[in-house]
Parts: C-alpha cells; structure tokens; sequence
C-alpha cells in the first residue's frame, strides 16, 4: 500500500469495521425494521399447525421444513433494506467511490445484515422447535444449520437486492430472483433436522452446509459488488 | 492485428451483424427443416415402439432434445453474459436476452411433455424425480432472468444486469442439480426409475439425433431472427437502421 494514501485514507480494515458499526447503529435507532421479520417468521409457523391441525406426528414430521422455509422468507423480506436506504440518501455511492476493494465492504454490510436479521432468528429458532413438537436433539440441529445456513441466505440474497436496488418494484422480483438460489440450503438444512430427530448422524450435511457457506462467502461479495456497480452506474 | 481479432471487431457492429443474419437466417432455417422433417418421420413412424413402454416412448425424441436445448441456452446466455461483462460486445448482450424466452419455452416444453410421458408410465403427471424438479427451477431461472431484465428500463443496464445473474445461475445450477438429486434419493422410494438405462437402439438413436439437431437449428434461426429485430430496434435513428427497415417498407 503506498504510504501517502495511507496517511490522509481510513485503511481497509477500520473502513470495514466503521461500516459494520454504522449498519449496526442505524439498525438499532430502528428497531422495528429488525422485529418486522422476525414476528413475520413466528407467525408464519404459526399458522402451519393451525391450517393442519394440532396432531402432534404431524406437526413433526412438517417442521423442518416449515421453519426454514419461513426463515428463508423471513431473511428474504429482510433483504431489502441491506441496499435500499443507503441508494436513496447517497451513501452507497460513496461507499462506491471509496478506494477500497468494494467486496470487502459489501461484505461488512452483508455480516451487519446478517447480525441484525439471522442472529435473532436463530436464537428464536428453539422456541418455534418447541411449537412444532420437535425432539431436543432436533432442535439442536436446526440451530446449528440456521447458524451455518442463514450467513448464505444473506450473501446470495445480497446479490439479488444489489441488481433490483435501482427498481421501483424491487421487492417481488427480488423473490424470483433469489429463492430459487436458495433451494439448496433448504434442502441440506430441513434434512439435517429431519434425519436428527430419528437419531442419525447429520455431519453430512452440515459439511454441505459448511461448504456452500464457504463458496458463497468467497464468490457472494464479488457477484454482488459488480451488482452494484451496474445498478449504480 | 491479426484476422481472428479483426473477424471477432466486425461482430461488434450492429449493421454487419443486420447484413450477416439476414444472409444465414435462411440457412438456419433450412437445415432445421431438412433435419426436422426426416426427424419427425423417423420418431413417429420409421421407428419401433419400445417393448416396454409402447407408442409412448415417442415422447422421448420431443422430451430429451428439448431438455438438451434448454440447458444449452442457459450455458450460452451465461457465456454471453461473461462476453458482455468483459468485452461490452452488444451482441453478446442481445443474444442472451433474444435466448431466454426461447429457453423458457424449451424447458416448459420438456416439462409438459415429461408430465404427459409421466401420466402413461407412472401414473401420475407429476412426480418428484430429480430431473423433473431441477428441470422446473431452471425455469424459475430463466423466468426470473426476463423477469430482470424486462424491469430495467435501460437496456444497457439490463444486459449487464442480467449477464451477472446468468453467471450467478450457471454457478448454482450444479449445486442445485446435485442438491436435488441427493434430496430425491432420501425421499423417494426406488420404485422410479427413469428407464432402465439400457443402451440405446440404432433405430431410436437416429431420430433422436435428427431431432436434436433440428432443434439447435431452430434455436439457431430463431436467435438470428429475434436478435436482427432487437439490433434494429436499439439502433432505430440511425441512418443504416432506418435505410434497412426502409427496404422493408417498400
């Protein structure tokens, strides 16, 4: 790095860490925009056992798949406001114009997004796991896919929001765009809670889980910092 | 500069592509039906019905080029993209927009035409195989490719657009074809099995082939066709784009 940029500039380290303290503070100034989702996902499982009905084999057998596929709507819901308020006042075309590597920073935004929305979703999943009749050592591996699970949804959901930020009806598109990207993670995290209840092992799929976190985390930012260059632009 | 890179410059303009198209549309045009004619003889008539599954096998010389086609297009919209990423070639962009209502229209038709071959052979019209399943998103992917694209006003913007979301999908289409297959495993019981994977007779070899052709043919003359029509329509205003569309006229 040359030394006089580095005297007057913010270097890439503090940039991303001012970044993710900024996204953070303005997400708890707002606390409803954080609570929004996750009531969004409480009541959505809610209202599973109350379509089926209260049989507790049943609610079991459903729940894995009913709890993620409200957290991936509840993560989805969630996303548009990574990108949205920073386009319409202009701080995202700063972040634009910054000298840093834009991918660092857009990954600094993604894990603030991910802090504000998956974190409470994960420490709310055990309760809804008690809803749906699910046995203690399932529970145990929905936290744990949600733990490895929902960084992904907020990485790849960080492209879609990146190319549809410049739209008016941004937020259906969004959907169309980005669940269809989500279907593995469902697949591999619902069976990971499905085959721990009955007693198996579920290192499998957490390694699937592992490594799709893995690609995303390395691929995500750059998809999405180009996104944002064309939406911008 | 040598000729390769020259060759390569000249598609970058929008009337050498106009002039180029027009000459190569009619021969697109007539290989897919010299392919498609003797194709659609040798799958309906000129070959044996399968001992096992009867007439209805003949599904399979529309199905399987069809789903060929559809994964095709994908990859060459993806390539496209990647060309309108790094070279900002117009071309490219206009290719991959032009292939994906073509795409689209390949994958529901492998859809429709493996539920109809479904309903005979399995008994239901729908079943939850793994191929059938990626097949459909592959469609939730080209619709929301169009989806993108058509909600960007700019066209410029909505090719770049839509380039990053092809590569993003040819990315994710392994991971979900893998993923859906390991999850139809785990549910389903084996009792589906997409026929019993016995080498493939000449004589259904050949229609098959035939059709695969004709069916690149015709995603070949349609591409040209459509993509003649979108370079006209962008460059509208220009004094070629007007001569040409006036030679139409008269």
């Amino acid at each position: 790095m040359n030394s006089t940029v580095a005297a007057n500039e913010p270097r890439l380290a503090q940039a991303f860490v001012t970044l993710l303290r900024r996204d953070l503070l303005l997400a708890f100034r707002r606390p409803a925009e954080i609570a929004n989702p996750l009531l969004f996902f409480v009541i959505v499982v809610t209202l599973f056992p109350l379509g089926i009905g209260p049989e507790p084999n049943t609610l079991q057998t459903i729940a894995p798949g009913v709890i993620w596929v409200a957290a991936l709507l509840a993560s989805m819901l969630s996303l548009d406001g990574m990108f949205r308020t920073d386009f319409d006042d202009g701080a995202l075309e700063q972040i634009l114009l910054s000298p840093h590597p834009l991918s660092v920073l857009v990954l600094a935004k993604v894990i603030a997004h991910w802090m504000i929305s998956g974190l409470p979703l994960i420490l709310l999943s055990p309760l809804l796991g008690l809803f749906m009749n699910l046995p203690a050592e399932s529970i145990v591996a929905l936290v744990l896919t949600l733990l490895l699970g929902t960084p992904v949804l907020s990485l790849i959901g960080s492209i879609g929001t990146a190319l549809t930020v410049g739209l008016r009806k941004g937020g259906v598109l969004l959907s169309l765009l980005v669940l269809p990207l989500y279907i593995p993670v469902l697949i591999f995290a619902a069976s990971a809670v499905e085959v721990a209840g009955v007693g198996f092992s579920i290192a499998a799929q957490l390694s699937f889980l592992g490594a799709l976190l893995a690609l995303a985390l390395t691929l995500a930012p750059v998809a999405t910092a180009a996104s944002l260059r064309i939406s911008v632009s | 500069m040598n000729r390769f890179v020259a060759w390569f410059h000249r598609w970058g303009s929008p009337k050498h592509f106009y002039d180029m198209s027009g000459r190569w549309a009619p021969w697109m045009a007539g290989l897919f039906f010299l392919t498609f004619i003797p194709g659609l003889y040798y799958s309906l008539i000129g070959s044996p019905p399968d001992y096992q599954q009867g007439e209805s096998a003949r599904i399979m010389y529309i199905h399987v080029p069809a789903a060929w086609m559809s994964m095709f297009i994908y990859a060459v919209m993806a390539i496209a993209g990647a060309v309108t990423l790094i070279w900002k070639m117009k071309l490219a962009d206009i290719v991959a927009q032009v292939s994906a209502p073509i795409g689209a229209s390949f994958t529901l038709l492998a859809l429709v035409t493996g539920s109809l071959w479904g309903k005979p052979m399995w008994g239901t019209y729908w079943v939850w195989d793994a191929r059938l399943t990626s097949e459909l998103i592959l469609l939730f992917l080209f619709l929301g490719y169009i989806a993108l694209t058509t909600s960007i006003d700019d066209k410029r913007q909505a090719a770049r657009a839509g380039a990053v979301l092809a590569l993003v999908g040819v990315v994710n289409l392994p991971i979900i074809h893998y993923s859906v297959e390991w999850w139809s495993t785990l549910h389903q019981p084996s009792t589906v099995k997409v026929m019993g994977k016995s080498a493939i007779h000449m004589s259904m070899l050949i229609p098959l082939l035939l059709m695969s052709f004709a069916f690149k043919f015709y995603y070949a003359w349609v591409v040209l066709i459509s993509a003649r029509a979108e370079v006209l329509d962008r460059d509208k205003g220009t004094r070629w784009a007007e001569e040409a569309a006036g030679e139409k006229g008269r």
